[in-house]
């Protein structure tokens, strides 16, 4: 055993001294789940609708099942590395130390590109949210949404850079009362509160796979979309107070949340919205729980569905901005990118360098790019970073038996999850290969170019064995 | 091991290498747009001339909903009726295939060479 222990603030391995200097350590378990569940729950609340357009309700239902298998295989085996690992930077640390430098910088790309991908389409979103209340409030010509896109994204950067503490408790708010939304809707229109409203056969009829079990695969891309974000988790892991207790206890939770909201959310939009009109998420429905609530007849329902859905999209495009930042400054800090980003501010003690940087990359993308293209590119993003998971862990516990470093958390039936997780993501390739081949072929070519880049050139300004920051023994076979 | 002190980066440098990383980026996502191969365009096979919810498919508690929405059935034709295509070639799946496996032998063998220096320079031959 090492004298390793990461519930002490001198022997957590981050550096020799511990996280006594550096990001604060404020948070607790409530704020990782807020930082987890708030940048997935905007899923329920729009994109996953996509997965319907695919493959018919059914289809969806299947792939958001399967996708929750995919995301519990992703919870579970991120628990027990970042419970050892409790560094900003997430998968990133964990590649870093796990399987090498090239890997790492690769892994960094993959979750800054996820979050800020998903920050862009929260605020296009949130825009056209702006947009519908305004129409419903009497304002007769099209608002333009681009000015509401640009201040939501300014603003929570603002807060970001201001500190951690209050950014996640507004996290953690914002995303109950996103949660509390859905429960209600699900009350109110199945029967439980009211009368139901729900007519699932009729709906079906006629289109229960309109294109076959083929429909079904396509789904599973954007099946991720309920839950794309979970693993976002592990990046609070060098400000969190007991890394760990907070971070299993957080994305445990985290995922069992969104399983629950996931169902939730199918059962009543496919009960309500014919699938056409679902599946269309550019001229249909933008937002299926919105749209449902409005078809309630109760205008209850409606400003807390609009509201709910105001929430989810920033408690998501906050937690983005949260973790791009870490994943950024944590390459920074390794001079896997210019040594600039990885500056900590003297007051807020926050990655200020980093979050002020991918401002106007989330500009960019949300005011030039079209939402399905966003989302796309941020679960390629996340989808390769999940195939990356597999094979940490293998490596992690060959490299690291069980008995060699304590882990906060063991996933059990090792390596199960690994292979199940491995096999989903596969499928879920030849799902994007079938919508979007070109737009994978060109995201590999990026990152088979960088990756050429960053190891025939970046690469000399690492410090090589400096970069190894966690008090681990000398791994099995080097 | 020798131990590797890396060069000092200057400022010029450091900011051409973030700009090489933004173009790369916005290159992979703008450029299959601008060129008009992005995504999966659902289109109309066979349109329906003076559609009505019958002819369009829709039941009557289907076609009910639309005109909740607010539809009728001309304004919802295009949104009922179109459908991506899923027809795909083998060559083209082979080749993404091979594209994915090349990705990750390539970033792993280079790993695996970088991360044994790491291993050598932090706990020595």
């Amino acid at each position: 055993m090492t004298d390793f222990d990461i519930t002490s603030q001198t022997m957590d391995g981050i550096g020799p001294h511990g996280t006594k200097v550096g990001l604060l350590r404020v948070l607790g378990p409530a704020h990782v789940w807020a930082l987890g569940v708030g940048i997935v729950l905007v899923g329920e609340y729009m994109g996953w609708n996509f997965a319907v357009g695919k493959g018919g309700a059914y289809a969806a239902l299947i792939a958001c099942w399967f996708a929750g298998i995919l995301y519990s295989c992703v919870a579970m085996i991120d628990s027990e590395v970042t419970s050892t690992v409790a560094s900003a930077g997430g998968q990133y640390t964990q590649a870093k130390h796990i399987i090498g430098p090239l890997m790492a910088f690769n892994v960094g790309l993959y979750l800054v590109f996820a979050y800020t991908m998903l920050e862009a389409a929260n605020a296009i979103t949130a825009g056209y949210l702006f947009s519908v209340v305004a129409s419903m409030t009497g304002h007769e010509e099209a608002l333009d949404q681009r000015p509401f896109i640009i201040l939501v994204i300014m603003f929570l950067a603002w807060l970001n850079y201001r500190g951690v503490l209050a950014t996640l408790t507004f996290n953690l708010v914002i995303t109950a009362i996103a949660f509390l939304a859905i429960i209600v809707l699900f009350l109110s229109t199945t029967g439980v509160i009211g009368t139901g409203m729900m007519e699932h056969a009729a709906l079906f009829e006629g289109h229960e796979l309109p294109y076959g079990w083929i429909g079904v695969l396509a789904a599973m891309h954007f099946g991720l979309w309920f839950y794309l974000g979970i693993e976002g988790t592990t990046q609070a892991a060098e400000e969190v107070r007991s890394p760990a207790r907070a971070l299993p206890f957080g994305t445990l939770a985290g995922i069992m949340t969104l399983l629950i909201a996931a169902t939730l959310t199918w059962y009543v939009c496919s009960g309500v919205l014919p699938w056409e009109f679902l599946g269309d998420g550019v001229n249909g429905s933008v937002a299926p729980l919105f749209d449902t609530a409005r078809l309630s007849g109760s205008n209850a329902l409606v400003w807390l569905l609009g509201f709910g859905t105001l929430f989810a999209t920033l408690a998501s495009a906050n937690g983005c901005i949260n973790d791009a930042s870490r994943a950024w400054f944590a390459m920074g800090r390794d001079k896997y990118l210019p040594g600039w980003f990885g500056a900590v501010h003297p007051k807020y003690r926050t990655p200020y360098r980093a979050i002020v940087f991918l401002v106007p990359i989330a500009l960019i993308f949300a005011l030039g790019a079209p939402l399905d293209q966003v989302i796309t590119f941020s679960i390629l993003s996340g989808l390769l970073g999940y195939t990356f998971m597999p094979l940490n862990i293998i490596l992690f516990r060959r490299k690291w038996p069980l008995e060699t470093i304590k882990r906060g958390y063991e996933h059990p039936f090792h390596p199960v999850p690994a292979i199940t997780l491995l096999t989903l993501c596969g499928v879920t390739f030849f799902a994007v290969f079938l919508g979007y081949g070109t737009q994978l072929v060109a995201m590999i070519g990026f990152y088979i170019v960088v990756s050429l880049w960053f190891h025939f050139w970046r690469y000399r300004f690492v410090n090589r064995g400096a970069q190894f920051t966690m008090p681990w023994p000398k791994p099995r076979g080097y | 091991m020798a131990h590797y002190q890396p060069p000092r980066q200057g400022k010029a440098s450091q900011l051409f290498d973030v700009l090489v990383l933004v173009v790369l980026t916005f290159g992979a996502l703008f450029v299959p747009l601008w060129m008009g191969m992005a995504g999966a365009a659902k289109s109309v096979s066979t349109p329906v001339a003076n559609p009505t919810w019958e002819t369009l498919g829709q039941t009557e508690a289907q076609s009910a909903k639309y005109e909740a929405l607010g539809f009728t059935p001309e304004t919802a034709h295009d949104l009922i009726l179109a459908r991506f295509d899923y027809s795909f070639s083998i060559t083209a799946l082979l080749t993404m295939i091979a594209v994915i496996l090349l990705y990750y032998v390539l970033i792993l063998r280079f790993s695996e060479v970088e991360y044994r220096e790491v291993i050598s320079e932090k706990f020595g031959e």
